[in-house]
């Protein structure tokens, strides 16, 4: 057999049943608030929340190579943020959310500048230290409560909504919005030049160097771009707590273990694999009963198997079992013709 | 049973990936002997090399040394039974001095007759130099730390992949006449080169590689320089 | 004035356990580029190891390093050769990550078995035993004596990588893993042995601070990090340079905290980063 021609494409038949399941799903997903009770948005705030902190923290670590155990300087920098321009300067919280990614995302700057001189591993630690700085200083932080934190007046939760439920259906809008926001851009960013460079970073970054692949910037964009979403996502998580304490904040159980073990049970470094990993992690902990230490216990074991028998972890798994894919992302070389 | 041969490779293939980079390579040394393997870049002949020292993954029965399968053992295990690697590209220690590369060459403690003072009999400017970092030494001073290094570890076969590879042609012929010495020694050796007329000279037994195979062997007094010439271009 | 002579001496005798508990990291580092993030809690561990042996063997907690520092060697090996080793190879991600679960489990797992509460090993009149150098300063034998291990261990390990047959293997597999295997050293036994002796160094590291401050089983981290700042402020060209960044981020820590107890921890972190913007290639040496 020779092949006389070849075509590539992106688009297979499981990525357009996928587009479609996908858009049904989005569709079910807005008009929730219509008919979900104040509980199941409760829940599905959380997931979408933690979705969207798998998501960007896999574009940080599965593509740009960026392993952070420090994004709770995000998230806790977001909540505090929040807290502060709403309740000390009176400015609406949902308009907050902006504002804190972006000031999350000029301070991420400089920190990427110290950052990026350490290497793999150290920068990994490195990341944390700086989550620590952060979260020492908001215990200094006398205004916002110190080390005992503070709670969100009650008249600033009201603005975003006046019974608890319209308050929930707010943050939902919100949370959907900044989900699919966060998706879609990831999504366009692996598709886009930048998408080219970063899975040649990540496939092998040497390489990627010598062919002329800016590493150090394209790393650089996706740092600073991380930190704008993370941030946005720790406003609005601690916008429905209403609370906030540098421990809670600043957790890196919370904010970053939790987050990675779904990432890599799930499938690092492809874009469904955070998504299934998160979905998994809501499926175990409101089928079990909480377990407490235990279930991180569990959780972080199930990880260490996933990254030593199956690194492209579950959605890996399911990719090279059945050959299907969602999302038009991967490209495929058919043969036009056979003789 | 005195003609059993020491080493034989029968039916070897070595993979990287899914790239295959030998195709059923059969090849036998006795003891005493010396074969060398000629090939362009790329035929496998360092990857016949490195499968040998179990560098590379193999079958069990791949590889026979003195009627002992020794086929994808690891590689400390392998120099425990006798074989021992000269690498291409001589590939020191650079954070110890040259007699640390020596010594640690000798890590397996096996039984014979090299030793430090033997070595440093064998190439005097090593023991001048025993304290220097090894990677300050010459080209060819650091091929001889290699060899030693190799020989510290008393091997019944001695593999040597590219001895000449960047060294300056009268370098080249000190060190084949050094290797001579340590031959008639007894130990039996494969070795790689690019150079046929190095190989020709120093080697009973030739075996020329083409993309992954055998394609032409014999001994080298028997084989024609137009033969050779035939094999190793494939054409 | 000789309030703050005896301050930046306390600094420079704490700085002796953070150097010990950096030279654990850069030995697992020179010899197989693997930084492990479980070390703070196994640096933890090795504390609760010893609170069960003074309980049990009614042992003061110096005379139970006897036992915690094997046990924890020997944790070192067998976590190596079950583990890390298997994710050993040229992509960072795995062993990161495994190390990371593993920290994650070690620290839940000691929340389980012994709850969240402070402890401390006691060690008798030894802890307030002083040597008084003036009527102003006064050294403590126990902070002494931690100092005093420190530079022995230190010391020690120096001269065990330069001038012994375990330390040439160390730097032969640190230089060229592939082609140390062909001088019949077995990678996976080396490596094996490089996170014992890390894991030992540290065990004792670990038992001498839990005599001086409290524990529990969520201050791993803080261990991990204090390592790796004096790791990095001293640079890794040698293990003296992790001594130097020990004591450094010790004095940072000792005199920040006579100015306000909130700021002891922050200003030692501040440090490290001060260090990280001008002189990343730490003090005394190049980044690896």
């Amino acid at each position: 057999m020779t092949v006389a021609a070849l075509t590539i494409v992106r688009a297979t038949p499981s990525t357009r049943l996928g587009l479609v399941f996908i858009a049904s799903l989005v569709a079910g997903l807005l008009s929730a608030p219509l008919w979900a009770t104040t509980d199941a948005l409760r829940l599905l705030i959380d997931i979408f929340l933690y979705v969207a902190l798998a998501c960007l923290w896999n574009f940080l670590a599965g593509y740009a190579g960026l392993v952070s155990v420090g994004q709770q300087a995000f998230v806790g920098l977001g909540g505090y943020g929040l807290f502060a321009l709403s309740a000390k300067a009176g400015i609406p919280p949902l308009l907050c959310v902006p504002i804190v990614g972006l000031a999350a995302a000029l301070l991420s700057i400089p920190i990427a500048g110290l950052l990026f001189r350490l290497r793999g591993a150290y920068f990994a630690i490195g990341s944390w230290v700086v989550a620590e700085v952060f979260r020492l200083s908001a215990i200094l932080l006398t205004p916002l409560g110190g080390g005992s934190g503070m709670s969100l007046p009650a008249r600033i939760a009201q603005s975003v909504g006046r019974a608890p439920h319209d308050r929930f259906v707010a943050v939902y809008w919100t949370a959907l919005a900044l989900l699919l926001g966060i998706l879609v851009i990831i999504f366009l960013a692996l598709r886009s030049r930048t998408g080219l460079a970063l899975t040649a970073i990540r496939d092998n970054e040497l390489a990627a160097r010598s062919n002329g692949v800016n590493v150090g910037r394209t790393k650089l964009i996706v740092y600073v771009a991380t930190a704008f979403g993370t941030a946005m996502i720790g406003a609005l998580i601690f916008l429905q707590r209403l609370r906030i304490s540098p421990d809670a904040a600043f957790s890196v159980n919370d904010w970053t273990a939790l987050v990675i073990f779904m990432v890599v049970i799930g499938g690092l470094g492809s874009f469904e694999g955070p998504i299934l990993g998160a979905l998994i992690y809501f499926l175990l902990r409101e089928t079990l009963a909480n377990l407490g230490p235990t279930y991180l216990m569990v959780l972080g074991a199930v990880a260490i198997l996933v990254m030593l028998l199956a690194p492209r972890g579950l959605w890996g798994l399911v990719r090279s079992r059945w050959q299907i894919q969602l999302l038009p992302l991967q490209l495929r070389v058919i043969p036009l013709t056979k003789h | 049973m005195l003609d059993a041969p020491l080493l034989k490779v029968r039916q070897l293939e070595a993979f990287y990936g899914d790239f295959q980079a030998l195709y059923g390579l059969d090849l036998e040394l006795k003891t005493g002997q010396v074969v060398a393997i000629v090939g362009a870049n790329g035929a496998g002949k360092s990857t016949l090399l490195n499968s040998i020292a179990g560098l590379m993954a193999t079958r069990p029965e791949a590889i026979e040394l003195a009627g002992e399968r020794i086929g994808g053992k690891a590689p400390y295990q392998i120099v425990a039974q006798g074989i021992a690697l000269v690498p291409e590209g001589r590939r020191l220690f650079p954070s110890l001095s040259v007699e640390e590369n020596l010594v640690i060459g000798g890590h397996m403690k096996r039984p014979g007759p090299w030793k430090l003072a033997r070595i440093y009999e064998l190439f005097p400017t090593l023991a001048e130099r025993r304290h220097h970092p090894a990677t300050a030494l010459s080209g060819g001073q650091q091929q001889m730390v290699a060899i030693g290094r190799a020989l510290m570890s008393n091997p019944r076969v001695l593999l040597c992949d590219e001895l000449s590879l960047g060294l300056a042609p009268i370098v080249v012929r000190d060190i084949y006449a050094h290797l001579r010495a340590i031959i008639a020694d007894g130990v039996a050796a494969i070795i790689v080169e690019q150079d046929i007329q190095q190989a020709l000279k120093i080697a009973g037994h030739l075996y020329c590689m083409l993309e992954g195979r055998i394609v032409l062997h014999g001994a080298a007094r028997s084989l024609t320089r137009e033969s050779i010439a035939a094999a190793y271009f494939g054409v | 004035m000789a309030d703050w002579i005896n301050t930046i001496i306390q600094g420079i005798l704490i700085g002796g356990l953070y150097a010990m508990f950096a030279v654990g990291l850069a030995l697992i580092f020179g010899v197989m580029k693997l930084v492990n993030i479980a070390h703070g809690d196994l640096i933890v561990l090795s504390a609760y190891v010893a609170l069960i042996v003074t309980q049990s063997l009614g042992l003061n907690p110096l005379v139970s390093l006897v036992f915690v520092v094997p046990i924890m060697g020997l944790i070192g090996y067998i976590l190596q050769r079950g583990l890390f080793n298997r994710t050993i190879g040229n992509d960072l991600l795995p062993p990161l990550l495994v190390s990371f679960g593993l920290s994650v489990i070690i620290q839940n797992g000691l929340l389980e078995l012994f709850s969240a509460d402070n402890r401390r090993l006691l060690a008798g009149p030894i802890e307030v035993a002083t040597i008084k150098f003036s009527d102003a300063i006064n050294v403590g034998v126990l902070p002494l004596l931690q100092f005093v291990l420190a530079v022995l261990v230190i010391g020690g390990l120096q001269a065990l990588m330069f001038r012994t047959a375990i330390g040439r293997s160390f730097r032969a597999v640190s230089d060229d893993p592939r082609i140390a295997q062909l001088m019949g050293l077995n990678n996976r036994h080396i490596f094996g042995l490089a996170m014992a002796l890390s894991l030992a160094v540290v065990a004792l590291a670990g038992v001498l601070l839990a005599i001086r401050a409290n524990f529990d089983p969520a201050t791993g981290p803080t261990r991990l990090i204090f390592g790796f700042e004096a790791v990095i402020i001293g640079g890794l060209s040698s293990f003296w340079g992790t001594l130097v960044g020990g004591v450094i981020l010790g004095v940072v820590q000792a005199i920040a905290a006579t100015i306000d107890p909130g700021l002891q921890i922050l200003a030692g972190h501040l440090a490290f980063l001060l260090v990280l913007a001008f002189r990343p290639q730490g003090l005394f040496g190049r980044v690896a």
